[in-house]
């Protein structure tokens, strides 16, 4: 009767086999590694990369102890962290001769010492948490009122140069909160002028709004637009940071949305809070100039010679020096969008750019004074301008226009994205940090591990002592509970943190609660003169529905920390629910297994080793027989 | 080994009223220092700035104050973490000042008065994510009792599931008034740890109902006061034996896990025995209270009589 069916014992080899597999990664350790990651998406880390960069740490006599390449990143394995040091110099002076125009991002980073074959089968170690290996956390809240604020000024400011087009005349537009007051002399310009807004302005809702003997129209923006203008400045600000990440160097940034108006930045590894917070702080501003293309600007561009009177010198993307003129024809304010498209005729990749009505009449004035010639556009970050491009004015522009010619898709899509990020992102405040020294870190580490590892010892010396062989097979079960737990972990790459390691520690604690209660209800079977083997049938049977009641009741806190949880509460239900999880497996079907194994086979067992079996009525213990 | 040798049924419920008085008073002594000292909240409920720096020789907590103290800072708390090397230092959320400037203004003035300091965290929560996660976790509290109690009735039945949520609440306030009296820092992970409490010692009174209703199939001529003695009997060793291995986890954690993780385990510490001591003589009492009897957790079965026992009721085999 105690006998598992072949299939049942070949799920528990598979699952110790996998909870085997994925936890091996975690022995292994961490070697000290550099990155090599491209800082745009325009550039590739390729084979080609991979060469060069071994050919520098020959050059340079450092032999890496191992190379990888995926997911565009480059990871070069070193035997300590003294060649780890060197090993980065060598190679960022190999990729980023110069530093103003630094197409690779090379970090330092610490990578898995495990070998080529467990990384192929997708195992890898737990993922840590900030609080255990160290770095920065912070939260952001996109100003998001402003982001609208700023779209319905434009939106006022367009509606005015359209209908000054249109030669529909009235008397003031004006901003009231969200809406736009638009004051009309009659009757036939009210229709006139709605009938406009319906046709070009897709994105404001109207309604009349009559007021004593004034014709008034009064528009806002619609939910959808609304919402759409949010979603569009919380992009921007996420891909702002991702830009401005890359500058720091940081081996694997977690950049986030959260909600519906956060961003989170997680920097693991790094220490200069200062710095990260000046960098993720800093605003960005476009600029919009002619290219001086006189002959003296281009001898200056070309041969390095003096930069003309009234001009500056910038460089491209890729390091070509451009010579603009001072004189700012627009900035990012005026410009509200920037998307990447094709265009119709050529098919060639483009760039789309709206900016406001100011912005657009003095394009038109400036390109019909200047036509043929370049305009760069500038982004200046932290006091450094770099041109994203100049292209030459084909014809007169109006207040929308386009960029095209020479471009990849993804380069189109990089420079509009580059453009929305230097023009309207919306501001962003600090509203989260956290910041874990690396030494603090792994104490962290040492100290959950050490909570978790006594705490186990304690228990499954209680649990041998009082059950015997029964308190053995109930220890064994925990260690599985461990092992699948970690294994779960290991294969979610959830996020291990130190409230996660104490929910591992408190998982144990209570998964063994399910092995008492079979153990005990075996005893009790023994205590009412069962025999032995059908004790053991019914102490497992008859635990069940207690052990599932008291574990739905767990789960039902685990999830609500789960829903409501965020930050470290977040990491602690995580591990919570898995090892709820996989307690049920382990202390009741894997210990059963064991039980089967041990006891199962003999069919004339006299006694089973589960620690004294007291009776009340002869007030004396039945001795164990082993 | 077996430390439970009872020879007869504890007459738990005789004293019912005793321990249902002393529940009581203790269950006041919490809620009145809850109100009159309040829950000394960390920096994730109120905002502000929390930074530890470690010194390498032991450091005069009163110096580093001063030392904050001339920069003109309001309401900064100084206080050793875990060693004498370690001061922890609490800063309020300030309008208008941004945490960066907070906590690098303190730490240059740290560094002008002692070199050797070293920063090992910062922790800034703007007002506004302190206020939500109070929100957050009220919400999450609320979803758990309503969970359970809804679990419970479906299970049991309703007065099992007042019963027990309110003696597993009287828990939960037990040790936040624990939390006020000492001024312990009431943190997220405390918070954690309350819930995780919570759910857990709920199924200690679910054991214990298990074993009522099935006395009441198994005994028909006990009366419920009997029947309730008898399934705590029956169940004592269990509920000790399985609070004892987690309270052993959390000894390691209160002892290995440092301080991070200390006012944590000293909350599941409270819960634990708190937890035996309400399922065991609150839960059933309160549920004895609200009247439970035989007719409420078996469904008579018409004419035969065969109430008991009943082999297609699927918990007729819950049992401990």
């Amino acid at each position: 009767m105690n006998r598992y069916p072949l299939w049942k014992y070949a799920i528990i080899v598979v699952a110790l086999l996998m909870g085997g597999l994925y936890t091996l990664p975690n022995f292994f350790g961490e070697a000290p590694a550099v990155q090599v990651s491209a800082a745009k998406a325009i550039y590739k880390v390729d084979a080609a990369l991979q060469t060069k960069v071994v050919q520098a740490l020959k050059d340079a006599a450092i032999e890496p102890t191992g190379l990888s390449l995926e997911n565009n990143s480059l990871k070069v394995r070193l035997a300590d962290t003294d060649s780890q040091l060197k090993a980065k110099d060598v190679i960022q002076k190999a990729l980023v001769p110069d530093p103003e125009v630094a197409p690779y991002v090379v970090a330092l980073n610490l990578i898995s010492r495990s070998p080529q074959w467990l990384t192929s089968l997708n195992a890898a170690p737990m993922y840590l948490g900030l609080d255990l290996r160290g770095g920065v956390h912070f939260m952001l809240q996109v100003d998001m009122a402003a982001a609208l604020s700023k779209k319905i000024d434009s939106t006022a400011g367009d509606l005015r140069s359209l209908l000054r087009e249109k030669n529909i005349r009235h008397s003031g537009i004006s901003r009231n909160g969200d809406t736009i007051e638009l004051r009309l002399r009659d009757a036939a310009t009210l229709d006139a002028a709605r009938n406009l807004i319906k046709e070009q302005f897709a994105d404001v809702a109207f309604t009349d709004a009559p007021d004593a003997g004034e014709f008034k129209l009064s528009a806002s923006l619609k939910p959808e637009a609304a919402r759409r203008v949010q979603e569009q400045a919380l992009k921007q600000n996420i891909t702002t940071l991702h830009n401005r990440i890359n500058e720091l160097g940081v081996a694997e940034p977690v950049i986030q949305q959260q909600g519906l108006d956060r961003i989170v930045v997680q920097l693991p590894g790094v220490q200069d809070t200062a710095k990260a917070k000046d960098i993720l702080g800093r605003t960005a501003t476009l600029e919009m100039r002619l290219v001086d293309d006189s002959p003296e600007g281009t001898a200056a561009a070309v041969g390095g010679g003096a930069v003309p009177y009234g001009t500056e010198k910038y460089r491209e993307r890729n390091g070509q020096v451009v010579i603009v003129k001072k004189q700012v024809i627009l900035s990012g304010d005026s410009l509200t969008d920037a998307q990447p498209g094709f265009d119709s005729q050529t098919q060639q990749p483009k760039v789309d750019l709206t900016v406001d009505a100011k912005g657009g009449r003095i394009m038109r004035e400036t390109s019909r004074e200047n036509l043929k010639k370049r305009m760069a556009i500038l982004l200046f970050e932290k006091g450094r301008g770099e041109v994203l491009t100049a292209p030459v004015i084909q014809g007169e522009l109006g207040n929308r226009f386009q960029i095209s010619g020479s471009m990849s898709v993804t380069e189109a899509a990089d420079l509009a994205l580059l453009l929305r990020a230097g023009s309207l992102a919306a501001p962003m405040e600090i509203i989260e940090e956290r910041t874990i020294g690396p030494s603090l870190g792994a104490e962290n580490i040492a100290k959950g591990f050490d909570s978790v590892r006594w705490g186990f010892a304690a228990v499954a010396l209680f649990m041998c002592v009082y059950y015997m062989l029964f308190g053995i097979i109930s220890s064994v079960a925990l260690g599985v509970n461990l092992l699948l737990l970690v294994a779960m972990l290991s294969m979610l790459q959830a996020t291990l943190t130190l409230p996660g390691m104490a929910a591992m520690a408190l998982v144990l604690g209570m998964a063994i609660d399910a092995n008492v209660l079979i153990n005990e209800r075996v005893r009790e079977e023994l205590r009412n003169g069962v025999s032995p083997q059908a004790a053991i049938h019914a102490g497992y049977d008859r635990a069940w529905a207690t052990i599932l009641d008291s574990n739905v009741t767990t789960l039902i806190a685990g999830l609500a920390l789960l829903t409501f949880g965020s930050g470290p509460v977040r990491g602690f239900a995580v591990v919570h629910c898995l090892g709820i999880l996989t307690s049920m497996f382990s202390a009741v079907f894997f210990s059963r297994g064991l039980v089967n194994l041990w006891y199962g086979r003999q069919k004339k067992l006299q006694a089973v080793s589960i620690g004294t079996v007291w009776r009340p009525d002869s007030g004396k213990a039945v001795a164990p027989r082993d | 080994m077996e430390f439970f040798k009872i020879q007869k049924d504890i007459p738990f419920m005789k004293n019912a009223l005793a321990f249902n008085l002393v529940s009581f008073i203790t269950f006041v002594a919490a809620v009145f220092f809850l109100f009159s000292r309040g829950l000394h909240l960390s920096v994730e409920f109120t905002g502000g700035t929390l930074m530890e720096v470690a010194y390498s020789q032991p450091v005069d907590v009163n110096q580093v104050r001063d030392t904050i103290g001339k920069l003109g800072l309001n309401d900064v708390q100084v206080q050793n973490f875990g060693s004498t090397r370690d001061v922890l230092i609490r800063m309020p959320a300030l309008r208008g000042q941004t945490s960066a400037q907070q906590s690098e203004q303190v730490l240059t003035a740290l560094k002008a008065a002692d070199p050797a300091v070293e920063l090992r965290r910062t922790e800034f929560v703007g007002p506004q994510v302190g206020d939500e996660l109070a929100v957050d976790g009220l919400k999450a509290l609320g979803f758990v009792v309503l969970g359970i109690m809804v679990y419970l009735a479906f299970r049991f039945e309703w007065k099992f599931a007042v019963a027990a949520i309110i003696a597993n609440l009287h828990d939960v306030i037990i040790i936040l008034g624990f939390f006020a009296y000492f001024q312990w820092e009431f943190s997220l992970p405390v918070l954690a740890a309350v819930l995780a409490v919570l759910g857990y010692s709920v199924n200690e009174s679910v054991v214990i109902f298990d074993r009522i209703r099935e006395n009441f199939r198994r005994y028909r001529k006990m009366n419920t006061r009997e029947i309730i003695d008898n399934a705590i009997t029956a169940t004592i060793s269990r509920t000790i034996i399985t609070h004892g291995s987690t309270q052993l986890m959390v000894l390691a954690m209160l002892f290995f896990g440092g301080p991070t993780l200390h006012y944590f385990a000293l909350a599941l510490t409270i819960g634990i025995l708190f937890g035996i001591y309400s399922s065991v003589f609150v839960a059933a009492a309160i549920a004895m209270w609200l009247g439970i009897q035989r007719e409420d957790l078996i469904k008579p079965i018409a004419k035969d009589g065969v109430v008991d026992e009943d082999p297609n009721d699927p918990n007729s085999g819950a049992r401990i």
